[in-house]
Order: C-alpha cells, then structure tokens, then sequence
C-alpha cells in the first residue's frame, strides 16, 4: 500500500507540476493581453513551431515500435496523408486515414 | 447601464450550460477525439507494461494531461530514473502548453472574467483542445468561450480515458504494427489540424521553420531542441509577417 501511495506522490511531484507549472506561468502572462497585441501574435507563432517541431520529431526521430517502420514509408505516408486531406475537401478524417492506410500497408510490405 | 432591459438570472445561466454542452459535443464530433482514442490506448499500453495501475493511469490523464509529458513520466519512472531527472524531462517536454496558454486566454477572456475561471481551461490546454479551440472558438460569442473551451477539454479528456481504459485491458496483445500505426496518430492529425488552422503568414511561416527545425535541433543534439523551436521558427515567422505588413 506505501508502494501506492508512492506512486502517486511521484505522480504530484514530478508529473503534475512540472506541467502544470507552464500552464500557470501562462495564465500570468496572458493576463492584460488582448488578442490584438503583438506579444499574443509571436505567441501564437512560437506555439505553432514548437506544434510543428514535435510532429516533425516524431516522424524523423520516432518513439517505441514506430521506429521498426522504414524512415521512407513515414515520409511517404505522412505525405499521403496530407495530399488526401489537401484533395477531400480539407477533411482531418481523411486524411488521417489515408496516412494511416499507407503507413500499415508499407510497414507489412516491409515485414514488420 | 440602467436603460438596458433587466435580464433575469436564467438565460445566462442556462446559456453557460448549453455552451459547455456544444463544446462537449464538438469535441466528439472532432477527429482528434478518436486521435486520443487511439494515442491512449498505445500509453495505457506502455503503463501496464511498466507495472502502473489503471487508476494511476487515469489520475495521471487528468492532472498531467499532456499525452507526450504521460509517456515521459511513464517510461522514467518505470525504467527506474531518479525523481529530479523524471521531474526536468517532463518539464522540458511541458514548455509547450505555455505559449499555447498564452495564446489561448486572450481568446476566451472578457473585461469582466475572474482569473480564477481561466484556471480550468488553462489546465485543460492541450494540444488537442488548443488546435480545435483555436478553430471554433471565433465563432462563438465571447461570453460563452469560456464554458465552450471547458466542455471541449473535458470531452477531449474524457476520450483519453475511454482510450486509457481499453488499451490497458488490450495491452498484452497489442501487435507491433497496430502500436506503430497507434503511434502515428499524433503526427499524422497534428499536421493536418494545424495546418488547417493557418490563417496568417506567420501562422504557415511557423509551421515550416518548425518542421524543419525540431529534427535539426535533435539531431544536433541541441539542448532544449523544442524551446528553440519554438523560440527561433515562431519569431523569425512573426518578423518576417512584421516587416511585410509594414511594408503594406
């Protein structure tokens, strides 16, 4: 039961706050910023790169078994799935789908 | 204003309850609801097989969430990393959600709000609810962002736990290649969502340096490769979105 509780001190102390501690540091600097300043404009930028920084990782450099998957076929799927999201009508769904289609298909393909 | 019609305490009321609702629902109706589906099943996967329970699980979905901090938190700990080191990756990996909160609230706020209604939609933030808030808040009228953006977050979350739940049961028997496509989601509906948020210059402008950044900063291995990221690709977007309009 200590083993437990443990847990979830650990889970207090080294996974809730030092996320949450980001997301309160942005209350405090939103406060009297109005969706019109320059500050709010290079704060959405910077979160839009640093969105594109983590999707681009984790195509390049990839967590657990989506690393046994060929760097080739993840370009290519992701590519896919772009253009088929670009092609229907700008629709998340199917391009999703479609990525997701050629990823599983190329990775058989390869004997994963 | 004393002329304006005396409203009576229902419609309000009643109408902060219907936003909550609508933005409950949209997050159903979103992709990215079974994007979490499905990216939670692949986490619930890596706790159980690190020994966590499923209810550390969930309560780790609701204070954490951040699925990318959740499998930081999960591996360190379970691999038998020391408090302090699990404590900085997730830290380091969390950065993100503060330009995100930051250009959020100014979204979802009016002259009248408290900052302590800010705090639910400020934990709520996340990537998911970030991208589909910045989407179909603009919309809405003002004074309902703020329970829109709380039903959006706690539908999204709610997602992540019925994921949570299932991956936990299906752990032992998830093949790779359905762990690998699992894996995929995120990538795959980031881009496609953010990308289809762009508006601005800035907004495609930060998109491409920060897809080409991340990997270079990683590869050359660059300390705190996304702060930079996000400091260097947001920045030069914004710059150079500035020097244009200036130009105008």
């Amino acid at each position: 039961m200590s083993g437990e509780l443990h847990a979830y001190v650990l889970l207090l102390l080294v996974g809730f706050l030092p996320s949450e501690i980001w997301r309160m540091f942005g209350l405090v600097a939103a406060r009297g910023i109005d969706e019109e300043s320059e500050f709010f404009m290079w704060a959405r930028a910077v979160a839009i790169a640093v969105l594109a920084g983590v999707i681009a990782k984790i195509i390049v450099l990839p967590p657990g078994t989506l690393a046994g998957v060929p760097l080739g076929i993840r370009l290519v799927a992701i590519a896919c799935g772009f253009v088929a999201f670009l092609v229907v009508r700008r629709s998340v769904f199917a391009g999703v789908v479609a990525g997701e289609i050629v990823l599983t298909f190329g990775a058989l393909a390869y004997g994963l | 204003m004393p002329s304006a019609p005396a409203p009576t305490l229902d419609p309000p009321h009643r109408s902060a309850t219907a936003a909550f609702l609508a933005g409950f629902r949209a997050a159903w109706l979103s992709v990215m609801a079974y994007v979490l589906i499905g990216t939670y099943i692949g986490i619930a996967a890596l706790a159980h097989d690190f020994g966590f329970s499923l209810w550390w699980l969930a309560a780790s979905t609701v204070l954490v969430w951040a699925g990318p901090a959740q499998v930081i938190l999960v591996s360190a700990l379970g691999a038998g990393a020391t408090p302090v080191e699990t404590a900085l990756a997730v830290g380091l990996s969390s950065v993100r959600l503060l330009p995100m909160v930051i250009s959020l609230l100014p979204l979802i706020k009016h002259s009248e709000t408290r900052n302590r209604d800010l705090l639910l939609p400020a934990h709520l933030t996340a990537v998911t609810m970030w991208i589909e808030a910045l989407r179909l808040l603009p919309a809405l009228p003002r004074e309902n962002r703020i329970p829109f953006s709380n039903g959006l977050g706690l539908g999204f979350m709610l997602a992540a736990q019925v994921g949570g739940g299932l991956g936990y049961y299906l752990a032992t028997s998830l093949p790779p290649l359905l762990s690998a496509a699992l894996l995929f989601l995120t990538p795959m509906s980031f881009l496609i969502s953010t990308t289809r948020n762009c508006r601005l210059l800035s907004d495609w402008l930060a998109l491409a340096f920060g897809l080409v950044l991340g990997p270079l900063l990683a590869a050359w291995q660059v300390g705190l490769d996304l702060l930079w990221t996000g400091i260097v690709g947001g920045s030069v977007a914004y710059g150079i979105y500035r020097l244009r309009e200036a130009r105008r």
